[in-house]
């Protein structure tokens, strides 16, 4: 199991909120927020991978780009590294890049259809970095070796790759800069069931030849569970419950924990016969008004009278778990 | 259980289609057969471009011809052959005794008129009902898929609906003129996990309460493991195995078939600490297959795989796989 004791913090996230501001009416006007990511903190130790799971629209994704301030968080302090990043400057920021980077869910999407394959690998290189044109070629190289590419397409364009190329050229580049922290946004969801055990083999392999941390991003729970040495579930804004792997997959304490586990249909008929499912009611409220008291009160199998007057507090019952539930208030 | 003399409801033998452009010919669907009984969920699995959802388009007329070339002995559904039917003939079957649920709910509702105008649609065409009585049914449609105060929200437009309502409604269009088969491609790939839980409890329940046939087309091996009663396996626009749902799982022939199963990972039981991986791409399609569109990637293939395309092999009651390899003996089956 993975040792947090002894492991150095690389990222610590701390009341991060992320609100997106709504304006309505002829003049504008402020009159609310999207609370994308309301209150959230976290840890990842060097060298671990934390998984971030949650269905669509419960902040995962905004919470790993506020992460490396791709957005400009409303609050909360972000340390990479030792350093807060979460209101410096963005010269300051530049010189911060080449330890953070970040891979993309869409590999379509995220590689400039008109450069190549060593323009897009080598435009990290360029700049940040005084290498010439021969070291970066030799440098670009080397990373295609690195994940699984072979160097005679580098001179040839994104839309010739499959979707599980390109997203190896997206590794690539992330790595060129010989970061210490990834984030990766939902990297598997584009491709293939066949191809997904690929590029998650190349992220394992990379990790422990590199000493990668990773905050790894998706919604599907089965690969979360094979990748990440702990894991953190959203809901609507919030960390809703943090655990190591065994614990969270194995005895899952928040509610919507279980159901969201439950709620995954395994490949086995009999394992369906069997299955005690919880089905919730209902779909998850909107991130602009969300009910009063625990975000999950409206659909909760086990709600009481408190969840709906009081926000319940994310706090350790166990060490290393830590959970934000009433259940586990008394 | 289902009962082996019941007739099909459809049966379709060696169907083909090609897509004829300007830049070669790509071969999408390759001979496929295959028959559907009344009340039973068929599921079809395989990766993006196995010619699952291509398939299911050209047996209704659903692929725009020409670029496609669509042919075959037959698509036979209630004594008509589909294949040979004329435009109008096959508008009558569509939305009517054939339904349809699309994977992406949002861009196969119409956004400018609501959802009762659209539910009323097929009912006003296909069953002749007068707008009064059509809204009646409406009504009772949203009910029976499960939306809450049926009678305003037939007011709503479809961006008004959260994505799990909106694949609701467009069960519950699909449902309208009481199809007797339900073709359903990817319709919870959208959808959030509990969610798509929500959804198949529901498919589940309809299909048993209206008797209608029903396929299912995924890519997800656990979600047709909860819902289907057989199973196709596509690969490479051909079925490479098909069983009963337990069998499949249970016991798999094909080497796709059981690559498949062990590359995906499992939130329960056993944790693998390495992935099998399936090595290499699918292939793609450019000329009719004379050899097993898998052999590239599979670590059985010996040289007859790329001499000659494997056809299907009766190795059960149910279940037939088109594969020159033999599980049971480890070597070439004797065919």
């Amino acid at each position: 199991m993975f040792d947090t004791a002894q492991r150095k913090k690389l990222v610590s996230v701390n009341g991060l909120k992320m609100y997106f501001p709504i304006h309505t009416g002829l003049l504008r006007r402020h009159t609310g927020d999207v609370k994308a990511v309301d209150d959230v903190s976290f840890d990842i130790y060097e060298g671990e991978t934390l998984g971030l799971v949650g269905e669509s629209g419960c902040g995962k994704s905004t919470c790993g780009r506020a992460v490396l301030r791709l957005y400009d968080p409303t609050a909360g302090t972000i340390e990479v590294d030792g350093t807060d990043i979460s209101t410096t400057s963005q010269s300051g920021l530049r010189k911060m890049r080449p330890v953070m980077q970040m891979v993309f869910q869409d590999p379509q999407a995220s590689l400039n259809p008109r450069m190549s394959v060593a323009d897009i690998i080598g435009e990290p290189l360029r700049e940040h970095t005084k290498k010439s044109k021969a070291e970066r070629l030799d440098r670009i190289y080397e990373l295609m070796d690195a994940v699984g590419l072979n160097r005679d397409f580098a001179n040839r364009y994104p839309h010739e790759f499959s979707g599980g190329q390109r997203q190896r050229i997206g590794i690539a580049r992330a790595l060129a800069l010989n970061p210490k922290f990834i984030v990766c946004d939902e990297p598997i969801a584009a491709l293939d069931v066949s191809i997904q055990a690929q590029v998650v083999n190349l992220l394992e392999d990379l990790q422990s030849e590199l000493g990668l941390t990773y905050l790894f991003i998706s919604h599907d729970l089965s690969m979360v569970r094979h990748i990440a040495d702990r894991v953190a579930v959203m809901y609507l804004g919030k960390v809703v419950e943090l655990a190591p792997r065994e614990g969270l997959y194995d005895d899952p304490k928040h509610p919507y924990t279980v159901a969201l586990l439950s709620a995954v249909p395994e490949p086995d008929p009999a394992a369906h016969d069997s299955a005690n499912r919880v089905i919730l009611q209902g779909d998850v409220p909107s991130p602009s008004n969300p009910p009063q008291g625990c975000n999950f009160c409206t659909r909760c199998p086990k709600v009481m009278d408190i969840c709906k007057q009081l926000d319940p507090e994310f706090r350790e019952i166990e060490p290393g778990r830590f959970v934000a539930c009433h259940l586990y208030n008394q | 259980m289902l009962d082996g003399a019941q007739p099909s409801v459809l049966d379709v033998k060696d169907l083909k289609t090609v897509f004829k452009t300007r830049r070669g010919e790509v071969h999408a669907v390759n001979n496929v057969s295959f028959h559907l009984k009344a009340g039973e969920l068929l599921g079809v699995v395989g990766e993006s471009g196995s010619g699952k959802s291509v398939t299911m388009m050209s047996l209704i007329g659903l692929v725009p011809a020409p670029p496609a070339v669509v042919s075959g002995e037959g698509v036979y559904f209630e004594g008509q052959n589909l294949l040979t039917a004329t435009d109008d003939e096959l508008r009558a079957v569509r939305g009517a005794r054939i339904g349809f649920v699309f994977q992406d709910p949002m861009t196969s509702l119409n956004p400018v008129f609501n959802v009762g105008f659209q539910l009323m649609e097929p009912l006003r065409k296909h069953m002749g009902m007068s707008k009064a009585k059509a809204r009646v049914r409406a009504k009772e449609l949203l009910e029976l898929v499960g939306i809450p105060d049926a009678e305003r929200r037939l007011k709503d437009y479809p961006h008004q609906f959260s994505g799990g309502m909106r694949q609701r409604v467009m069960i519950a269009i699909a449902l309208a003129c009481d199809p007797k088969v339900l073709i359903a491609d990817e319709p919870t790939t959208a959808l959030d996990v509990t969610i798509q839980a929500q959804i198949l409890e529901l498919m589940k329940d309809l299909r048993d309460k209206l008797g209608m046939a029903v396929v299912w087309i995924t890519h997800d091996l656990g979600v047709i493991a909860g819902i289907a009663d057989r199973v196709l396996v596509m690969y490479g626009g051909q079925v490479v195995e098909h069983a009963p749902v337990r069998e499949l799982f249970a016991n798999p022939k094909h080497p796709y078939t059981r690559a498949l199963l062990e590359t995906v990972p499992h939130v329960r039981g056993e944790r693998a600490e390495r992935l099998e991986v399936i090595e290499g791409q699918p292939p793609i399609l450019r000329a009719h297959p004379t050899a097993c569109p898998f052999r590239d990637r599979c670590d059985k293939a010996f040289d007859r795989c790329a001499r000659e395309n494997p056809s299907r092999y009766p190795v059960g009651p149910v279940h037939d796989v088109a594969c020159f390899w033999d599980p049971e003996t480890g070597g070439a089956r004797d065919v």
